[in-house]
């Protein structure tokens, strides 16, 4: 299986060299790909230096700008399996072998790692734990599935999630509403336990303005998603 | 002639004026102008025969047939802006995927470059 492991980076000069030895490590076998989201700093010369794919966006188009463009990639270039894995080093490489287990498995055709799935160290703040809680509570009631961690970043998705990616991905806080998409589009996600890291660089992109926002637009946008028509 | 007709007549006029002229200059795409064309014509003929306006107004309850001239204006401001938040709509969708198409291709060249570099 022709593996492609998309790391979207906005700034992550710091983070990103850890990021790339761990996926060498426990991947060795799949490309990795990472994607400058427009950063100011030099992310692209980080991961150039280390010898990966470096796709670098003109201008800053946001993480559901620069997934779906590693998606075109994957797509264009003939993979069959496409990992999201995030640049800031708070996902961990060892992992990745139970998200495509999953996936090749057959049972789903989108694996979400989730970290509330067994105890586990990471511990997200507050306020974060409450947006997290909020959403799960409504798309595991408008999906009729339990969905315990819909904001995970850390995915692997197969040929027909990652074809339907490269063609239509929300913009901004795509997790969530990539959730419904695919559901609503008739493909399966399902959740694996794993554990995540705190941040080792860099800063989250949510700040508590920005929290509220993000909040009302996903909202929204799930609830529109299940008005279009298919 | 009472000043308010005056100064109706003078404004869509003007309008009207500004936005033929700005498509003439090519300024102004004759698409995005439809709207600033038709809103302009229906102000100026409003304002210009009285008797229309005034029927309209008593018909919806407006007692000074010149603030229907004030409604009429707000809606086609109303319906332009929302013309306007769709076309941007549909830029940032094209921007983006432009964006995109070029960062693709500027890596698909370096990889290019690179293996030329190889075996030569």
């Amino acid at each position: 299986m022709k593996t492609l492991i998309i790391v979207p980076a906005y700034n992550e000069e710091e983070s990103l060299p850890g990021v790339i030895q761990d996926l060498r490590d426990h991947m060795p076998d799949a490309d990795i790909l990472v994607v400058d989201d427009g950063s100011r700093d030099h992310t692209a010369l980080a991961a150039k230096k280390r010898d990966v794919l470096v796709v670098s966006l003109p201008f800053n188009l946001g993480i559901g700008g620069a997934m779906q463009t590693g998606y075109l990639y994957a797509w264009k270039n003939g993979y069959d399996i496409a990992i999201q894995f995030d640049g800031d080093g708070q996902h961990k490489a060892e992992e990745i072998g139970s998200l495509i287990g999953t996936l090749e498995s057959g049972r789903a055709d989108m694996v979400v790692g989730s970290r509330f799935l067994r105890l586990s160290t990471y511990r997200p703040s507050f306020f974060r734990q409450l947006g997290i809680w909020i959403f799960s509570k409504v798309l595991s009631a408008v999906l009729g599935m339990k969905v315990t961690d819909p904001t995970s970043g850390f995915r692997a998705v197969n040929y027909n999630v990652l074809t339907f990616f490269a063609h239509m991905y929300p913009e901004d806080y795509p997790e969530v509403e990539s959730i419904v998409l695919l559901h609503r589009a008739g493909m399966r996600t399902e959740e694996v336990a794993v554990d995540m890291r705190n941040r080792t660089g860099g800063r989250s992109s949510i700040t508590p303005v920005r929290s509220v926002y993000y909040m009302v637009k996903v909202l929204l946008a799930v609830f529109i998603d299940l008005l279009k028509r298919k | 002639m009472d000043i308010i007709k005056i100064i109706s007549i003078t404004g869509s006029a003007l309008l009207l004026i500004a936005v033929l002229e700005l498509i003439r200059r090519g300024r102004l795409k004759e698409r995005y102008s439809l709207l600033w064309l038709f809103s302009s014509v229906v102000l100026l003929f409003l304002s210009l025969s009285r008797g229309v306006l005034e029927t309209i107004s008593k018909w919806i309850g407006i007692y000074y047939p010149p603030s229907l001239l004030f409604l009429v204006a707000f809606v086609f401001l109303l319906l332009i802006t929302l013309h306007f938040s769709a076309v941007i709509s549909g830029l940032s969708e094209k921007n983006k995927k432009l964006a995109q198409e070029v960062a693709l291709l500027q890596q698909s060249v370096e990889e290019v470059r690179r293996q030329r570099a190889g075996h030569g």
